[in-house]
């Protein structure tokens, strides 16, 4: 645990990407297996202990230091496991050996809610301050230490020479502590991974921003408002399977039933989950039967480990399918995107059509008419556009020049800002987190603010340092980490769509607000009214 | 007969000692100051008449243009002010010349600490424990969070970081006024005998502590160097140019700092800093609890910093405690 309590500990310290690389790189050509599996599950959040949770820390804190000490310190200190990690009382006299990495992971995988309160704290009472914060942060599954999956696994590559894009593949078969994938990538066999319903990196696509492309070379299509996903089907016989994958390449299988039943013959499909609706368009297509749903009826589906038969009639998915990476077991990454889409709308009659139909492509001779097109879409379904490079192979990640996503312009309002809370994080002593109101009518009569969304994004760190200054010198009141400030300063807020919502009083949610900027010249009775979101309300 | 320790009263903008109508570290201009030391967030310049030890008379003399109206006043001695107020300067262990101001009248004791702390500090006297009725203490570090470790450890980390990296230097950001003198004597007290360079805002500081016979060995400006001569050395600098366009004419520096906040993981991310030395010329929890412990006077009243966990330790140990709301009272040195 030390080396990895050393090395999370660089990490925090560490900015530059090449650096935290090395440092990992490092770490895992010296450090043996099974430890450096776990540790390279822990940075990768692939780690999740059911039984120790931010509220375990607190609660086996309160035990043992005064509960007011403990807010204040954590308040200060921004991080629960850190602030933890501090304040334990070292055990008197002798330290009995820190636990490596694999004994602490099978440690906190043994313990139980109702064992936790007894366990833990015997296992911090053998580590240091800093090996006492590489346990708690890798306990919570919470490193935020600047360590994305993605980084982890390049950090791997490294280490061994090896391709990022072997690693990406076979990661997704494999779980910790990824013995075979060490075995591999030290020069032995390649992992078994032909019959498994193994997650594939999407291809992931640039803002178009100030590019202009010919339409000869590239084919436009929606890019709609769900969630990318990636369906998996693989096996023979019993052994065969279907997965559900999310864009970061989680499992969502149990949240989407309907969709491990839809596909039965082996292929590797990418396109969008949508529930179908009513109310929204979702541009007629000859195979839908109705619609596309906003985006906030897809949000009751998601996050659900389980699905009622209620949810599953009223509000069904399907995927509205953009490419193929593999067909019957035949690997089409290669080919250019003409062709392989061609196998899709080959394939396309082969599925049910209740389930899956297929992005359309919009006909546009040039780039002023898909212009057009693109500014007239009323459809809450559409998010934008995708730029397809019509030679382009299908490869992982963001290649310059072969997709551009081109979203819609966003709404804009003008909000009152009315409570401020503290960030996390790099952000945990500054006010960065805005709730803000519009007025449900004219403030001049007496008319009141309502809260109509949230943002902590979208102003640079001098503006934040500004917002900051303005919330302490305005507090008008405290609710924990909470303050209320003086309803005067108006932030104009962009968003992507608004929705009405029983959830917020002013009946309506904003869907990616931040902050576009702040009218510090702007007097608050200024600001729109509830009404005007409304009317942005598009249906 | 006046009600108890009504001659002294807390002020947002200082402590007012009435009889003598004078003020101690106050944050605007007055007739009469008596300092505790020289950061600026306890002296300043404009003052009528400014008592002090003769080593922070020295410093306001350097940092704030003051010439006029000084009295100094040495360790352990008294100087009678005006009705009928006697005060004492006695060693706080903070930096050079830093004092606590122990002021007696009609048979109370009080005294204003300053900043202080109680490890030991080869550029000053250490901090000397005095019974009080009351004692006015900061709280800069007042949580229990802040527990620093010995300076020792935080030199090997430096000299070991320094001696696995030939190739680049180390850059330590450390407050000008006591932080930079004392880490460069701790180099010195743990065998670092190589040239040590200095950002151009250090140069006058560190040679106003050699004057007072602070032995802080060879020093050099970055000014007058070039970048190749550094390779493997060490260089300090005033935080705020550990990220500005100044560090840029350094060889690929290895970014310290020396600070009490480097305890919590996010303050040294946010200025950056790669290896951080947790060094505090304040006391830590520890320190402030143990002294109010010892000094055991009846009532505590806190002028700066955490103030309410201190409060709080104050009720959990059943003693009368209250938080003084001062202004302009800043951490600027750490
Ligand atoms: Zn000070
Ligand atoms: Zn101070």
């Amino acid at each position: 645990m030390e080396e990895f309590a050393a090395l999370i500990d660089r990490l925090v310290y560490t900015g530059s990407r090449n650096a935290k690389l090395a440092l990992i790189a490092d770490y895992l050509r010296s450090t043996p297996d099974p430890d450096r599996g776990w540790a390279l599950a822990a940075l990768t959040d692939g780690l999740d202990f059911s039984a120790v949770k931010s509220g375990t820390i607190r609660t086996m804190m309160k035990d043992r230091v005064d509960p007011i000490l403990w807010t204040l310190s954590r308040d200060f200190v921004g991080d629960t496991a850190e602030c933890a990690s501090l304040l334990w009382p070292e055990p008197l006299g002798h330290r009995d050996a820190a636990p490596g990495v694999a004994e602490a992971v099978s440690l906190l995988f043994d313990m139980k809610r109702t064992t936790v309160q007894a366990e833990l704290p015997r296992l911090m009472d053998r580590l240091d301050s800093s090996g006492r914060y590489a346990l708690l942060k890798m306990a919570t599954g919470a490193m935020r230490i600047g360590v994305s999956a993605r980084l982890g696994k390049v950090a791997f590559a490294q280490a061994f020479n090896v391709s990022v894009d072997d690693v990406e593949e076979y990661w997704h078969g494999l779980t910790p502590p990824y013995a075979e994938l060490f075995a591999w990538a030290e020069g032995g066999e390649a992992p078994d991974t032909e019959n498994m319903p193994l997650f594939r990196p999407f291809m992931l696509a640039h803002p178009l921003e100030e590019t202009v492309v010919d339409m000869a070379d590239y084919a436009a299509e929606w890019k709609w408002d769900g969630i990318r996903v990636q369906l998996v089907h693989a096996g023979i016989g019993v052994e065969a399977e279907t997965r559900v994958y999310s864009r970061s390449g989680d499992d969502i299988s149990a949240t989407f039933p309907e969709m491990v039943e839809a596909l039965s013959i082996p292929a590797v499909l990418d396109g969008e989950l949508l529930v179908r609706g009513t109310h929204q368009g979702g541009e007629a297509n000859e195979r839908t039967q109705g619609g596309a749903a906003s985006f906030n009826a897809l949000q009751q589906r998601l996050g659900r480990k389980t699905v009622s038969k209620k949810m599953l009639s009223e509000s069904p998915a399907f995927v509205r399918l953009y490419d193929a990476l593999m067909i019957e077991g035949e690997d089409l990454r290669g080919l250019p995107w003409t062709e392989r889409r061609a196998r899709l709308e080959a394939f396309l009659p082969r599925l049910p059509a209740d389930r899956f139909d297929i992005s359309n492509i919009i006909a546009a001779g040039d780039f002023e008419s898909l212009a057009e097109i693109r500014e007239s879409t009323r459809d809450d379904a559409i998010e934008g556009l995708m730029l397809k490079r019509r030679d382009s192979p299908y490869v992982a990640g963001r290649r310059t020049g072969l997709w551009y996503k081109w979203k819609r312009d966003p709404l804009l309002i003008d909000c009152v800002l009315m409570y401020a809370q503290r960030g996390s994080g790099k952000r945990s002593s500054f006010f960065s987190d805005y709730t803000f109101g519009c007025w449900d009518g004219d403030p001049d009569e007496g008319a009141e603010l309502l809260p109509v969304g949230k943002a902590y994004s979208g102003f640079t760190d001098a503006e934040l340092k500004q917002i900051d200054r303005h919330v302490r010198q305005n507090t008008v009141n405290r609710f924990g980490p909470v303050r209320e400030t003086e309803k005067i300063l108006v932030f104009e807020v962009a968003f992507d769509s608004v929705h009405e919502s029983k959830r917020h009083k002013s009946g309506l949610a904003m869907r990616f607000p931040r902050i576009h900027r702040i009218r510090w010249d702007k007097p608050a009775h200024e600001a729109d009214r509830i009404n005007t979101l409304k009317g942005l309300i598009r249906d | 007969m006046s009600p108890p320790f009504s001659w002294i009263r807390p002020d947002p903008h200082g402590i007012h000692v009435g009889p003598a109508d004078c003020w101690i570290d106050p944050s605007k201009a007055v007739d009469k100051a008596l300092v505790t030391h020289g950061h600026a967030d306890h002296a300043r310049g404009g003052h009528g008449q400014t008592v002090a030890t003769p080593e922070t008379l020295a410093i306001m003399k350097l940092r704030y243009n003051t010439a006029d109206g000084a009295t100094p006043v040495g360790y352990g001695e008294t100087i009678r002010l005006p009705g009928g107020v006697d005060a004492t300067y006695i060693p706080a262990g903070h930096v050079l010349g830093s004092a606590q101001i122990l002021l007696e009248h009609a048979g109370e004791k009080v005294i204003v600490t300053g900043d202080y702390k109680r490890r030991a500090d080869p550029t000053c006297p250490p901090f000397v424990v005095t019974p009080c009725d009351i004692l006015i203490t900061e709280a800069t570090f007042g949580l229990p969070v802040f527990e620093h470790p010995p300076i020792a450890d935080e030199m090997a980390k430096l000299l070991s970081a320094l001696q696995s990296n030939p190739d680049r230097c180390v850059l330590v950001g450390a407050y000008a006024l006591g932080k930079a003198q004392r880490v460069i004597a701790e180099l010195r007290a743990a065998g670092h005998k190589d040239i040590i360079y200095l950002h151009g805002a250090m140069e006058k500081m560190c040679r106003l502590y050699e004057d007072f016979g602070i032995d802080l060995g060879p020093l050099a400006l970055v000014a007058d160097q070039v970048k190749d001569d550094m390779r493997g050395s060490i260089v300090i600098c005033p935080p705020s140019a550990l990220n500005d366009r100044w560090s840029r004419r350094l060889l690929d520096p290895i970014t310290a700092m020396a600070s009490g906040w480097m305890m919590v993981r996010q303050r040294a991310r946010q200025r950056n800093v790669e290896l951080p030395l947790v060094i505090s010329d304040h006391a830590d929890w520890n320190e402030l609890t143990r002294t109010i412990e010892e000094v055991n006077p009846q009532e505590t009243w806190i002028t700066h910093g955490r103030e309410e966990a201190l409060l709080r330790w104050c009720q959990l140990t059943q003693r009368r405690a209250r938080a003084l709301s001062m202004v302009g009272y800043e951490d600027e040195d750490d």
